[in-house]
């Protein structure tokens, strides 16, 4: 025991305690309840494949697979861009790593764009959770087209998520609180980035490449 | 790191306020991991208040036959509201989020958990889906009416609430799902030097245990609750079998959550009494290794047993023996929990206080509540008794005589280091008495009038199922007594009750080494762990130096 009393340092400062391992373990486990949040969901669209195979077959064909593809490429690239930003930090390219990450944001852009369009072309036929011509349909394309907004709205929803992140991340860096040796912002993104991608990986196959 | 740390966040005490905020505000900020249980039990125990009321008038409408205080439609939505106050605003968070909170991290030696922050986060989260909940008993169609557990189709039609109230209990999830996280976390990277994975005292074990499923199994329920919304809003038609929805499918979803889930509730309480025994048996604990992993068998398993509630809802006969036979296999490790508990009492140094009592009273009803559970497990009486009163008096029996009864306990065991101060030991002895015999004489005959055919669920019954519904709602007079008492004593500790020791019980885990009530951040010398957490050697070894040194 020391006699001599320290200079007494405000309590904040003591948690001030950095444990990288343990963030990126905190953040795997997120990543892992987002899996199953989606799983929910593939269970739903397994039991009712199944069980409406044909029906699903048919409705397929609604679906526009060039946009399907063409929003695939653009989901990897900005996986690309993406690892691009944060290799540009650990190097300690600052400029490069904000521009790849704009990158990578403009292209989530042009991922909802492109969503935009195909919903829309969607909705101007009436198929809509509960539009008219939807309702009118055999059940299993009415399953079908339901199970595919709620997933692909889901998954939209995380791209919204992810870019919000991104935007947030990305000011963070410019004004130097997110740096070379302190970059677990950035990579975590990144890591969720790369699981929303994942799952559009296997989007596409179940509803657009079916039929 | 060694020596005597200083400074007000070493030698204070973590009620006190630092920093620029005071009062209100200094707590509604905080990142203190202890500070943030405390709000949890503050806001917590409220509701349980509600809920105890809500069961009270259950009660007493089914004390004669006929209705007499309630319409049959009142009725389902007080059962309603009692159900998802108790599992999704008390039991289920309960015990982690105010024990899990408070004494993990000064279990392992940490000065808090691994993200403050989003502990805190996790609270206005909590806070968040409980108003909704309120929120949904006043405006819109009024008190929803499915039961807590929100089956469709009923679920799509009622024109009550049920939309805000299940957007509630997803939102509860979601702040669950976060402590979790924190929890797994910080058991990996915070344990004090020394401290191996089995050097962890077994509370830690039972909520590390929890912790895990609480992220693998509410992601799930999570989806399937925010479908059920879509359905009611857009009507997607999942669940719906006019439009080629399986209702059937809800229910297993609904369950794949909704089973493990009970283990959140009870492995902390099961964490709480391994941590009394050895305490008031003054030995180490008998079958460490065996109690842990045991926790971690339980909610492996407790995984797979999910559609053990559907043996009558006409799913496959070969997915009802595999189930059951898979529920069978949880009564393992639970009866392994309990031979190594009686063990340790076994030519212990028994010293009988209020905190055990509770222990051994959570032994007792947990036993019942799982040996009624096997009735329900196997196929053929499961038919006889499923949706009876039957299935009402086993779940009380494990859920509150189990996580309740193990959740009165932790706090009579930690009551002095939470607060500093010592309550009222004779109060608290009656209060266990009250509460003991209030319980039984409450549920047994629950059990009796399941047996006997009497449907869980309704107001009204016919005259031969009377007496034991008089018994019963003698009984939550009784009981309900006991918790007043018990709140009473333990809330008037707070203000008037004796200076606490720092280590009243003679505990040997760490949480006893520092001051009560703990300084700000925990521990002035930072601990190191040199043996088991239930080595009594060296509170024998001074008790015998002080008894010499005795002239």
């Amino acid at each position: 025991m020391s006699a001599v009393s320290k200079p007494v340092a405000a309590p904040a400062a003591h948690h001030e305690h950095r444990d990288d391992e343990g963030s990126k373990t905190g953040m795997w486990l997120f990543l892992f309840t987002e899996v199953l949040l989606f799983g929910g969901l593939f269970i739903i669209y397994a039991v009712y494949r199944h069980r409406f195979g044909a029906e699903f077959h048919e409705a397929a064909h609604e679906l526009n697979k060039v946009m399907g593809v063409t929003n695939t490429f653009v989901l990897l690239t900005s996986s690309l861009t993406m690892v691009l930003s944060v290799g540009a930090l650990h190097r300690n390219q600052v400029a490069a790593s904000l521009r790849w990450l704009w990158a990578t944001f403009g292209l989530a852009c042009c991922f909802l764009v492109i969503k935009f369009f195909e919903w829309s072309a969607k909705h101007h036929h009436g198929i809509w959770p509960g539009g008219e011509h939807l309702h009118s349909l055999p059940s299993g394309e009415g399953l079908f087209f339901n199970l595919y907004f709620m997933m692909t709205g889901l998954h939209g929803i995380h791209v919204v998520i992810g870019m919000a992140v991104m935007a947030v991340v990305a000011a963070r860096i410019s004004s130097g609180r997110i740096t070379a040796d302190r970059f677990g912002a950035l990579e975590y993104t990144g890591l969720y980035w790369h699981l929303v991608d994942l799952v559009w990986i296997f989007l596409l196959p179940l509803f657009y490449l079916t039929n | 790191m060694s020596g005597t740390n200083t400074g007000p966040a070493y030698t204070g005490s973590y009620l006190q306020d630092y920093g620029s905020r005071r009062g209100l505000m200094a707590w509604l900020t905080t990142t203190d991991h202890k500070r943030i249980g405390i709000m949890y039990m503050v806001v917590m125990f409220s509701f349980f208040a509600i809920a105890v009321l809500l069961g009270l008038l259950l009660r007493l409408e089914l004390m004669n036959p006929g209705l007499q205080f309630v319409t049959a439609r009142v009725y389902n939505s007080v059962f309603t509201l009692h159900g998802v106050i108790m599992i999704f605003l008390f039991i289920v968070p309960g015990i982690p989020a105010v024990m899990g909170n408070f004494i993990p991290p000064l279990h392992l030696g940490a000065d808090d958990v691994s993200f403050p922050k989003l502990n805190l986060a996790s609270w206005y989260i909590y806070m968040v889906g409980a108003l909704m909940a309120l929120t949904s008993l006043f405006v819109g169609g009024g008190v929803p009416d499915t039961g807590w557990t929100f089956y469709a189709p009923y679920a799509l039609r009622s024109n009550t609430n049920v939309s805000l109230a299940v957007l509630a209990a997803f939102v509860l999830g979601f702040s669950s799902i976060l402590t979790g996280m924190n929890f797994i976390t910080t058991i990996h990277r915070l344990r004090a030097p020394g401290m191996s994975f089995f050097r962890m005292p077994l509370f830690c074990w039972g909520l590390y245990a929890t912790a895990w499923i609480q992220v693998i199994a509410t992601p799930v329920v999570g989806i399937t609750l925010l479908l059920v919304v879509m359905e009611r809003s857009l009507g997607i038609g999942f669940f719906d079998p006019a439009r080629g929805g399986d209702p059937i499918l809800y229910q297993h979803l609904f369950w794949i959550y909704s089973h493990p889930v009970v283990y959140v509730m009870i492995l902390p309480a099961m964490g709480v009494v391994s941590e009394i025994l050895p305490t008031f048996s003054g030995r180490t604990i008998f079958g460490y290794r065996a109690i842990a992993l045991s926790s971690m068998a339980i909610a492996l398993v407790g995984y797979v047993v999910w559609a053990h509630h559907m043996f009558t809802t006409g799913i496959s006969d070969t997915a009802r023996w595999i189930f059951s036979l898979l529920t069978f296999l949880v009564a393992i490790p639970t009866g392994i929990k309990v031979f190594n508990w009686m063990a340790t009492l076994y030519k212990g140094s028994i010293r009988i206080e209020v905190p055990l009592l509770y222990a051994l009273g959570f032994v007792f009803l947990f036993s019942i509540g799982g040996l009624t559970g096997l009735v329900n497990g196997a196929l053929a009486t499961d038919i006889h008794v499923h949706d009876t009163a039957f299935i009402v008096g086993h779940f009380h029996y494990t859920m509150f005589g189990g996580a309740g009864i193990g959740f009165f306990a932790a706090l009579h065991y930690w009551w002095p280091k939470v607060w500093g101060r010592s309550y009222n030991k004779k109060r608290a002895l009656w209060a266990w008495g009250l509460i003991m015999v209030g319980f039984n004489t409450l549920y047994f005959p629950m059990l009796v009038l399941g047996i006997m055919g009497m449907p869980r669920r309704y107001a009204d019954y016919l005259p031969q199922f009377h007496t034991p519904h008089l018994i019963s709602t003698i009984g939550s007079w009784i009981i309900f007594t006991g918790m007043a008492l018990m709140f009473f004593n333990l809330i008037r500790a707070i203000r008037h009750g004796e200076k606490a020791p720092d280590n009243p019980w003679g505990g040997t885990t760490l949480e006893w080494q520092t001051t009560s009530p703990p300084p700000q951040l925990n521990f002035a010398t930072p601990p190191v762990v040199t043996t088991g957490p239930y080595d009594h050697t060296a509170l024998r070894a001074a008790a015998a130096a002080a008894r010499e040194a005795r002239p």
